[in-house]
C-alpha cells in the first residue's frame, strides 16, 4: 500500500502491470468501489465466480485434511511435478521452490512455452533492456511488436508507454512519442498507433527483423512475401532517429521466430545506430518473479527438475523437464498445480494425462484443472486477500497490502503448511 | 457531413451563416439551433426539418455536451482520461502522468474498471469558447466515447 497525498493506494494483480495507484472503498469485508482499475482488474478483484472448494477424493473436507491428502500424494511420488505460481506471490513461489527440492519435483511455469526466451535473453544480459518508468520518462519511439496490450495490460499505454506525459517527454503522445504496432492482425493497439501500423503475414516477423537489420546496416532490404520496402526503409528510418527506444516484445513476436538470436542480433544492431531496450509482454502478475526467484535458487529460469540424492539433490535443467515433455512422455506420476489452468491452456493430448495422475489444485477459484483434481485447497486471493510481493514485467519489485480480510490460507501458507506435514 | 445532406445546400445566408456547411458544424456545437434555418421550414423540407430535429436533439444518457459512454465498449484503459487535455491542466502530476487522479478537477475518470463524465461543463465543447474538441474519441480504441 502506497501512502500519496493521503490516500492510500493499492496495487492491482489482474496483470503484469501491477498499477500501484488503485484506491478502494470497503464496507466491512467487502470492496464496494474500486477507482482507476481497468475492467480487467476490476474483474480480477472482484473475485471468483466459483470459488475453489476444499475437497479430498470428490468429497468436501477440512483444510487440515486436505492438506494432509496432498502431502501424502506428493511424498508416494516418484517423480511430482510443481506447475503454475504466475498468479502467486513471490513468497509462495519461494515456498514453492522449497517443496520442489524436498519432494524430488520438476517444477515449471506458463513460460516454458511462452516469454521463456526472452526472459532467459533478459536475465542473461543478452538483450539490453529498461523500467516502464524510464519508459515514462524518456521513450520517445515505441514499438508493440506481436502484442496487444490495450487488451493484454489495458492500461499500458495510458500510464506508461504512449500517453502519459514524462520528464523528457512533456508533450507526451502529442508531439514526444512514436507508437508503432508490427501485426498480423489490426489489434486494438495497431489502431492507436494510425499509419504506423506494419501489418506482416503470418510467421514472417524473423524476416523482417532480418530485413530491418539489412535496412540499419545501409543495404536493401528484402522479404519473401509482398510488401512495400519503401515501407520497410521508412520503420528503420524511424527506429534509427530514437532518442530512446523501446520494443514491447509480445507473444505474437516469441511465438513466430522461436528462439531468440534473431531478436537479439536486431536489437544489437540497434543499439549500434541509436538506444534500444526491450521489455518482455509477461501476461500473469508475477510470471517474471518465478522465473526471478527460480533462476536466484538454481541459475535456471524455468524447466528445473531437483533430482533426490543421498545428500541433498542434483539440479537439473532442460527441456527434458518442461510441462509439455513430462506430461507428453507420461512420466510425472503426481502433479501440484497452484493458481493456474493447465486443462484450459496446454494442447488438449498434453493436458489429458493429467486427468489420469493424482492431482492437487491450490487456488482461488475453480477451473477446468480443479475439477479433475483428487485434492483441491482454496486459496486466499493474492493482492485482494492477502499482501506479498512481485516482480513486474520490467523487472521492478512492487510489494503489496490485502485490501480485505479472508479466512482462507495463501497459497505461501498452504505451502508451508504441506512441507510440515511430509 | 450527414447533417449538411438534409440542409437546402442553397447558401442563402438566411442564418446568418456564409453556407449551409459553416450552417452545419455551428449546429453541431449547438452554437445555432435546427429553427435557424429558414428555409428549412418550407413544406418541402418538413421530412429534413424532422429528420435534424432527431439528430442534434439530446441523446438519453447523454450528458449537457453531448458525450455518452458506451459501457459495453469500455474497458478502462485510461487513454481517453490522459488525453483530455482539460484533464491535464487540471491535474498535470495525476491523470496528466497517467496516474489515479490527485484531484476531483476531472471530466474524464475510470471507476470500476469504466470511464465515467463528471464536471461535464468544463469540456471544450461546452461553454462560450467551446471548439470541436476530439481528443477523448480519437485515443479509445474501441470507440467507446461519442457525441451526439
Ligand atoms: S492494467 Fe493490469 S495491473 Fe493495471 S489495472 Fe489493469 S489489470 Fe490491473
Ligand atoms: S471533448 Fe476534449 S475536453 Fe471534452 S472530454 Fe473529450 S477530450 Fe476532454
Ligand atoms: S479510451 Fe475508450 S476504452 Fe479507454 S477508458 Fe476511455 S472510453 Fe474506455
Amino acid at each position: 500500500m502506497v501512502n500519496c497525498l493521503n490516500k492510500n493506494y493499492y496495487v492491482c494483480t489482474g496483470c503484469a502491470l501491477l498499477c500501484d495507484d488503485i484506491e478502494v472503498e470497503v464496507s466491512g469485508d467487502h470492496i464496494t468501489k474500486i477507482k482507476t482499475v481497468c475492467r480487467k482488474g476490476f474483474s480480477r478483484i472482484g473475485g471468483c465466480i466459483e470459488p475453489m472448494p476444499c475437497t479430498s477424493d470428490g468429497k468436501s473436507v477440512d483444510i487440515t485434511t486436505a492438506i494432509k491428502d496432498a502431502a501424502s500424494i506428493l511424498m508416494n511420488a516418484d517423480n511430482p511435478l510443481i506447475f503454475g505460481l504466475g498468479n502467486s506471490t513471490s513468497g509462495a513461489q519461494k515456498q514453492a521452490i522449497e517443496l520442489a527440492k524436498r519432494i524430488g519435483a520438476v517444477i515449471d511455469d506458463s513460460s516454458s512455452f511462452c516469454q521463456g526466451p526472452i526472459i532467459e535473453a533478459i536475465l542473461h544480459e543478452k538483450i539490453h533492456t529498461c523500467t516502464l518508468d524510464d519508459v515514462r520518462n524518456r521513450a520517445d519511439v515505441i514499438v508493440y511488436w506481436g502484442a496487444d496490450p490495450s487488451n493484454s495490460h489495458p492500461r499500458h499505454l495510458s500510464m506508461h508507454s504512449y500517453f502519459p506525459r514524462g520528464e523528457e517527454r512533456q508533450h507526451g503522445w502529442e508531439d514526444d512519442r512514436t507508437a508503432i504496432a508490427i501485426d498480423v492482425r489490426r489489434s486494438h493497439t495497431a489502431k492507436i498507433c494510425g499509419n504506423r501500423f506494419y501489418q506482416i503475414p503470418l510467421h514472417t516477423d524473423a524476416f523482417l527483423i532480418e530485413a530491418l537489420i539489412d535496412a540499419l546496416s545501409g543495404k536493401v532490404p528484402k522479404v519473401p512475401f509482398e510488401y512495400d520496402i519503401k515501407k520497410i526503409l521508412e520503420l528503420a528510418n524511424v527506429l534509427k532517429k530514437a532518442q530512446f527506444g523501446v520494443i514491447f516484445a509480445g507473444l505474437g513476436v516469441v511465438y513466430s521466430i522461436g528462439d531468440m538470436g534473431t531478436m537479439t542480433r536486431l536489437m544489437d544492431k540497434l543499439n549500434e545506430v541509436s538506444n534500444f531496450h526491450l521489455i518482455p509482454m509477461m501476461g500473469h502478475y508475477n510470471m517474471r518473479g518465478f522465473n526471478q526467484n527460480l533462476f536466484e535458487a538454481t541459475g535456471y529460469f524455468n524447466r528445473v527438475k531437483f533430482e533426490k540424492r543421498e545428500n541433498g539433490f542434483d539440479v537439473k535443467h532442460g527441456v527434458d523437464y518442461s510441462i509439455m515433455e513430462v506430461l507428453n512422455t507420461k512420466k510425472t506420476d503426481a502433479a501440484l498445480i497452484i493458481g493456474s489452468d493447465p486443462m484450459s491452456c496446454l494442447p488438449r493430448s498434453t493436458a489429458e494425462y493429467l486427468s489420469e495422475i493424482p492431482l492437487v489444485s491450490i487456488g482461488p477459484c475453480e477451473n477446468f484443472t480443479s475439477r479433475v483434481a483428487k485434492v483441491t485447497i482454496p486459496s486466499a486471493l493474492s493482492g485482494v486477500e492477502c499482501g506479498g510481493s512481485a516482480v513486474r514485467m520490467d523487472g521492478v519489485k512492487v510489494t503489496f497490502e490485502p485490501m480485505i480480510k479472508t479466512a482462507r490460507l495463501s497459497d505461501e501458507e498452504i505451502l508451508k503448511r504441506i512441507m510440515e506435514a511430509i | 457531413m450527414e447533417i449538411y445532406q438534409l440542409l437546402p445546400k442553397t447558401n442563402c445566408k438566411k442564418c446568418g451563416k456564409s453556407t449551409c456547411m459553416a450552417f452545419a458544424v455551428a449546429l453541431l456545437s449547438w452554437e445555432v439551433a435546427v429553427e435557424d434555418c429558414p428555409p428549412l421550414k418550407d413544406v418541402e423540407f418538413k421530412n429534413n426539418y424532422e429528420k435534424l430535429l432527431e439528430m442534434v436533439a439530446p441523446v438519453e444518457g447523454s450528458t449537457e455536451t453531448g458525450l455518452i459512454v458506451h459501457e459495453d465498449k469500455c474497458f478502462g484503459c485510461g487513454n481517453c482520461v490522459v488525453a483530455c487535455p482539460v484533464n491535464v491542466a487540471n491535474d498535470p502530476h495525476g491523470a496528466g502522468i497517467g496516474r489515479a487522479p490527485t484531484n476531483d478537477k476531472l471530466i474524464l475518470r475510470v471507476e470500476d474498471g469504466i470511464v465515467r463524465a463528471f464536471n461535464i461543463q468544463e469540456c471544450r465543447r461546452f461553454g462560450e469558447n467551446r471548439i470541436l474538441c476530439n481528443l477523448c474519441i480519437i485515443t479509445c480504441p474501441t470507440e467507446a466515447i461519442e457525441f451526439v
